[in-house]
């Protein structure tokens, strides 16, 4: 498996983009650093753009890696390995250059101009938006063979988290405005990873103050040990559901 | 050494005898090695009119008692240490004068509110140069008029101490013609507390790190507060109740935390708020029920809500102020809106002026989707700096459908003002305002 693995590794590598995306990702980590005044600024600003861009590019650069190594799959399957190993390394083989390319475009800066806690948590979120993403994109991947439509529903899957539920959750915050909805906004909030990534590292900023009841509340929970734990377990679980059951439809599926 | 020192004293002494009405009075020493060893006793032998002059020592006593005309005053740091065991000055006449004395340790008494230096029902005091550390209450009037309290420092220790059970360093009620100027307060429940008081001055303060209120008024009309600087207060200012006030040249920094205000207005009437400093409050204003108060000339740096005006608030002019960085510029709760924005700088704006009047051509509207979503439904609050906010906003500002129709500024300025030297733009916006016949 760890042959496979490397080979998966190396083959990411070698090909050009993970390394622009981390240069990518430096380049604008290094300047917003060196803009904002405070550090605390620039991680609210690399913030944004960190849950906008990383689960984008981790999904749609690895819906189209699982598509154009559909064919080494196919020989590998064709050997005695194990299909559910064949996966785990093609996983981990994206999953963990794309986080690698991210330490190094966005951790990197972060150790050197802002190294604090939030910033831990700013980086922890990142690498976990990429393999939650990631994950996405396989299972995306596995369940139709036709390339465009792949990536389409990878991309419905991106829109979704990104844009369009931050939306419903608004507008049933709206419709729902009379009721108390604390707990209901906690719940949602954890239904989706970008928003629960967002709110562990804006409740570690000072903007914090500014969210009153609902804050207090969030940072009372989200503020021990046990509610960082988890919250940062939650996104572990957001990893392991779309990575296993894309899995099973992987090992179980007529290829 | 001595000489100077002696001289010094003759000064002062014969100025504050020349001051006194009864100017006839000797002076009685204190020191732990003169005829008198406490304070106490030299207050009670005085007579209208004498000075008491404490030299140096440290002296542990309370109650000490003012009950005729004199000075009482501190050469060389003295010191009454009141161990806990009561009211360290209470003043019964008129015309006295308390200067230059190290006051401390006063305990919690919930029953008799006791103080460093108290007084009821007095006139003509003045409360100069002292310094009062570890009391429940700093210096309490009631009922008095004519008072100067000067260039105090009061400090307190409010660490791990219930809001209930703090005093306030300055605390005032039914007491008219107040001065109260230079001192430095903190550590209190409010730094200083005024309940009405009218007629009155506060200038040049510091209050800070008080556990409520930096400063904290109500009924107390035609009071004038000047070059205040109020930082890191628990729940910043808070005024109430109150008409003809005006602020001017006031700072209110750093009052950052969940339930925490630069002003708090509520019920304020006929007032003025110009040239003052808000810079890193949660809420850098906040009106509630607030009407005709001209807002002017005031810079809102770097706050989460720049003004809160509920919709409570009529007749309010918001004029030449600057907002930079803030959270949010203006939000309200409501549909209805009587107040009037005009000629503000803005940094969120994005119009241009193609006449070259300094004058935005585009009305800006500084109220966002968000910040009413957010003041109707608190939870979305939550979802601050989410893209889907931003777009929201964006599409908001080309389509305004939600936010108030009525609050707007028809007549933003392009670049930030400075209010001590823009004479020029506030002339030609004058021109412009009067162009238009208002």
């Amino acid at each position: 498996m760890n042959k496979v693995l490397k080979y998966v590794f190396y083959d990411i590598i070698r090909n050009k983009i993970v390394l622009a995306y981390a240069v990518f990702l430096l380049l604008l980590s290094i300047g917003l650093f060196n803009l904002g005044g405070s550090p605390d600024k620039a991680i609210l600003s690399l913030l944004n753009l960190v849950l906008l861009t990383v689960p984008l590019i981790s999904i749609v650069f690895a819906t189209t890696h699982f598509y154009n190594s559909y064919e080494f799959m196919e020989l590998l399957v064709a050997q005695p390995i194990n299909r559910k190993k064949i996966f785990l390394s093609e996983y981990l083989g994206v999953a963990c250059s794309l986080s690698g390319a991210f330490l190094l475009g966005v951790g990197v800066p972060v150790l050197l101009f802002g190294a604090s806690l939030t910033g831990l948590y700013l980086v922890l979120t990142g690498v976990f938006i990429t393999f939650i993403f990631v994950a996405m994109a396989f299972l995306a991947s596995v369940i139709t063979r036709d390339k465009a439509k792949g990536i389409g529903i990878a991309l419905m899957l991106w829109f979704y988290f990104a844009l369009i539920y931050d939306g419903i959750v608004l507008f049933i915050l709206y419709s729902f405005g009379d009721y108390p909805l604390e707990y209901a906004t906690l719940v949602m909030t954890a239904l989706n990873p970008v928003d629960l990534g967002r709110i562990i590292v804006l409740l570690n900023l000072d903007v914090s103050a500014l969210m009153g009841y609902t804050g207090a509340l969030y940072k009372s929970i989200l503020g021990s040990l046990w509610g960082i734990s988890m919250a940062f377990g939650l996104l572990l679980l957001w990893v392991l559901v779309p990575f296993l059951s894309s899995r099973r439809i992987f090992s179980r599926r007529d290829l | 050494m001595t000489n100077f020192s002696k001289y010094t004293f003759f000064i002062l002494a014969a100025a504050l005898l020349l001051w006194g009405q009864t100017a006839s009075g000797s002076t009685l020493k204190v020191c732990p090695s003169c005829s008198y060893t406490s304070v106490k006793q030299a207050v009670q032998k005085a007579k209208p009119g004498d000075t008491v002059l404490v030299d140096g020592g440290v002296y542990q006593e309370s109650g000490i008692e003012i009950n005729v005309p004199l000075t009482l005053i501190g050469k060389n740091n003295p010191v009454i240490d009141g161990n806990f065991t009561g009211q360290l000055i209470t003043i019964t006449s008129d015309d006295v004068t308390v200067q230059g004395l190290t006051l401390k340790n006063v305990a919690t008494s919930y029953r008799q509110n006791d103080a460093a230096i108290r007084a009821k029902g007095r006139r003509n005091l003045r409360i100069l140069d002292n310094t009062i550390l570890k009391t429940f209450y700093g210096i309490y009037l009631e009922g008095s008029e004519g008072i100067v309290i000067k260039n105090n420092v009061v400090q307190g220790e409010n660490k791990d101490k219930m809001e209930s059970s703090l005093g306030n360093a300055i605390h005032l009620y039914y007491t008219d013609e107040v001065e109260i100027s230079g001192n430095d307060v903190q550590g209190h429940r409010d730094g200083i507390y005024l309940e009405v008081v009218k007629d009155s001055q506060v200038r040049d303060n510091l209050s800070h790190k008080n556990q409520r209120y930096g400063l904290h008024f109500m009924f107390s009309d035609r009071n004038v507060y000047t070059h205040n600087t109020f930082r890191s207060n628990g729940a910043g200012v808070a005024v109430m109740y109150t008409s003809n006030v005006q602020m001017e040249h006031n700072t209110f920094e750093d009052n950052w935390g969940a339930a925490s205000y630069g002003l708090l207005l509520k019920e304020i009437r006929d007032s003025v708020i110009r040239n003052n400093h808000f810079r890193r409050n949660t809420t850098g204003i906040h009106m509630e029920s607030s009407s005709r108060l001209d807002i002017k000339n005031n810079d809102f740096d770097r706050n989460g809500w720049a003004i809160k005006v509920m919709t409570t608030c009529l007749e309010d002019t918001f004029r030449l102020n600057n907002f930079t960085g803030n959270s949010f510029d203006v939000s309200t709760n409501g549909n209805s809106q009587h107040n009037h924005f005009e000629n503000n700088y803005w940094d969120k704006y994005s119009g241009y002026d193609l006449d070259k009047d300094k004058v935005g051509d585009v009305p800006y509207r500084p109220v966002s989707l968000y910040s009413m979503l957010v003041e109707r439904v608190p939870p979305s609050v939550m979802f601050m700096r989410s893209f889907m906010v931003d777009l929201m906003d964006n599409i908001e500002k080309v389509l305004p459908s939600f936010i108030p129709e009525n609050l707007v500024d028809e007549q933003p300025m392009m670049s930030k003002i400075n209010h001590d030297n823009d004479r020029k733009l506030t002339q030609v916006v004058r021109e412009a305002a009067g162009a238009e016949g208002r």
